[in-house]
């Protein structure tokens, strides 16, 4: 077990390398000159240039440079926002708690409708509702996000009325933002607790609805599947055949053991998640990092986007890592293979 | 009629045996074919130009709304544009974008993964890798990253999409190389002295040809989708050019007055895809009827 956990580490210290190349050299890669390019109208000023280019230490050698730049970032420091002007991890961890929170609802919703669906259909293997349900999955998964988010937006929003268009909380409420989590915050609030709260949750339903077809789709899928792989081997039989109960061959016997593949896609989906929170908050203009880095790309904010994309990297580096090591936990089976 | 003619008919006969039993793949093929004859004949089949402003028909709804226009079948923009014209002409933007990032990523991505496969050691670690920590990140956030440094335009986009597609390719390419190249007709053809890449190229790469078709296949859907993606981000496309996510970006201020604007772009965008998508699996199930449960 250690040294199955000492070989992933192993291998997680060359990628976040190059993923830190990658993210250094994208700004040195931009046709022209990068300063003169962020600074835009005002960039006649030598004297204003010169110093930003000292700020963002570019009048140095190429690997002082690098290394400047992966001691700051092992400190924490990844540079400071040209834009807002302040350090790109304060901007980072304040727009976090948003994407976190919608990215936590769309997989909840993924979850707790995929899995059950996915049983269904396995159970009615080949019936009209196992039909059905393949065939939206197919459909689910060849859905457009960022028109799929606009679709809901027009049906619930503007036709129906249910639920607000963009944001995250009515400007009504002005809560303290503790924890960055508003579902949270808004119960934690003086006054108008579960109006706020409520309010809170109508914002957050069709982003996260948007957001969790995809995975919805797949973990239906998964499920299925792998719940039919387990219905035909050998301990199912037996089960049966001892005269369990139907629930309890499948609920006991038979989920138990099909979760766990599932259990793991749906870890690993961090990467479709951020993916999808991208074009999902710019529809719903949440304000999470998707929006905060596609606004940086507009504004070629250079060291957001650098900050940016290591801090992202890092978190689904490590996800998936994690995710190894508790599936070779859970899964015994897995750990002596390459 | 040569014997091989006849054998690779029964071949094809035992394909499309398999193929047009999967009535998701047919729907997906008449899909694929109905957009594709749209994109080759966009011009005789558009009633209008796609850029062509006509003053004064401002977001008229399509003619089965109250106040349509029999001259603008699907409506117009919101300057002025035939929506039907730009949609046909969209299918040809997106379809080439397909074929471009297919072709590139294809070729890019068989080339290296048939050397990693092949070649192992030190090339093999290197590429694998690389291929590791582009996969480590959203695939269209590394696209954003990529238009970024080039600028927004429908190329870039197209070459963004096309690095982002890369990987998938090399580590299905790598993994049948791997699966293949101990195989006894490879130390045959060695012990002939045929060289390391004669190989790779003839022995080894038509045996790793059906992953790679299939993968081409569901490499158009991610191509198409992704480059709208980043045209619905503004950095893709830009307009007046009449590319189907770009349109989307800008029919959503309309979205309450004028919702075709937004339903119409979208509809395609989600027929293409799911097409390529049935398309793919059916191929996939076509290739190896033993996969099929």
């Amino acid at each position: 077990m250690l040294r199955f956990l000492l070989r992933r580490v192993y291998v997680l210290v060359p990628t976040l390398f190059g993923v830190s190349i990658l993210a250094f050299t994208l700004i040195r890669m931009v046709p022209g000159d990068p300063v003169l390019l962020m600074l835009g109208e005002r960039g006649g000023d030598p004297a204003l240039i010169a110093e930003m280019r000292a700020n963002l230490g570019l009048d140095q050698p190429i690997l002082k440079q690098y290394g400047m730049f992966i001691w700051n970032a092992l400190q924490g420091d990844f540079g400071t926002s040209v834009v807002s002007k302040r350090p790109v991890m304060e901007e980072f961890w304040g727009r976090f708690p948003a994407t976190f929170e919608l990215g936590i609802f769309a997989i909840f919703f993924a979850t707790i409708v995929g899995i059950p669906l996915g049983i269904i259909a396995a159970i009615k293997r080949n019936s009209a509702f196992d039909y059905l349900l393949m065939g939206s999955s197919l459909v689910g998964y060849s859905m457009p996000i960022f028109w799929w988010g606009l679709i809901l937006i027009l049906l619930f929003s503007v036709n129906l009325g249910w639920t607000p268009v963009s944001g995250r909380l009515s400007v009504l409420y002005d809560i303290e933002p503790y924890t960055g989590f508003f579902l949270i915050d808004t119960l934690m609030a003086e006054e108008d607790r579960w109006p706020s709260f409520w309010d809170a949750v109508r914002h957050l339903i069709l982003p996260a609805i948007a957001l969790g077809t995809i995975p919805l789709a797949v973990i239906a899928r998964m499920t299925r599947s792998s719940m039919l792989e387990v219905l035909s081997e050998d301990y199912i039989r037996t089960a049966k055949a001892k005269g369990l109960s139907f629930r309890r061959v499948i609920f006991l016997h038979g989920l138990r053991n099909a979760l766990v593949p599932v259990v793991t896609v749906i870890g690993l989906m961090v990467g479709t998640i951020l993916t999808g929170a991208i074009l999902t908050e710019t529809i719903f203009s949440w304000p999470g990092i998707g929006k905060w880095l596609v606004h940086s790309v507009t504004a070629r904010d250079y060291p957001v986007i650098q900050g940016g994309i290591l801090c992202i990297a890092i978190i689904v580096i490590t996800v998936n890592m994690s995710v190894d090591v508790i599936y070779s936990i859970i899964n015994p089976r897995i750990r002596g293979q390459k | 009629m040569t014997s091989a003619d006849a054998e690779n008919q029964t071949a094809f006969q035992e394909f499309w045996f398999y193929f047009s039993q999967n009535k998701g793949a047919v729907f997906g093929l008449t899909m694929v074919s109905f957009f594709l004859v749209l994109a080759a004949f966009a011009p005789w089949i558009a009633p209008h130009d796609p850029t062509k402003i006509f003053e004064g028909f401002y977001r008229l709804p399509p003619v089965w709304a109250e106040g349509g226009n029999s001259r603008f079948l699907l409506g117009t923009d919101d300057v002025g544009r035939d929506l039907l014209s730009r949609l046909v002409y969209g299918a040809r933007i997106s379809m080439s974008i397909g074929v471009l990032v297919v072709l590139f990523s294809l070729s890019v991505g068989t080339g290296l993964g048939l050397w990693a496969g092949f070649k192992g050691g030190m090339i093999d670690t290197v590429i694998m890798r690389v291929v590791d920590i582009l996969m480590s990140l959203p695939s269209i956030l590394l696209a954003i990253v990529v238009v970024s440094v080039l600028g927004p335009s429908l190329f870039n986009a197209i070459i963004a999409v096309s690095m982002v597609s890369c990987p998938a390719f090399i580590r299905l390419v790598r993994a049948s190389a791997l699966g293949e190249k101990d195989k006894q007709y490879v130390m045959a053809s060695r012990s002939f002295g045929a060289s390391g890449w004669w190989i790779a190229v003839v022995n080894i790469l038509p045996n790793c040809m059906a992953p790679i078709i299939i993968q081409g296949t569901l490499g158009f859907s991610e191509g198409i989708l992704s480059a709208a993606g980043l045209g619905f981000l503004g950095l893709g496309a830009q307009p007046p050019t009449a590319e189907w996510g770009t349109m989307l970006s800008d029919g959503r201020s309309f979205i309450e007055s004028s919702p075709w604007l937004v339903t119409l772009p979208g509809l395609c965008i989600f027929f293409v895809v799911l097409g390529f998508n049935l398309f793919g699996d059916g191929l996939r199930d076509a290739f190896d009827p033993k996969l099929k449960k």
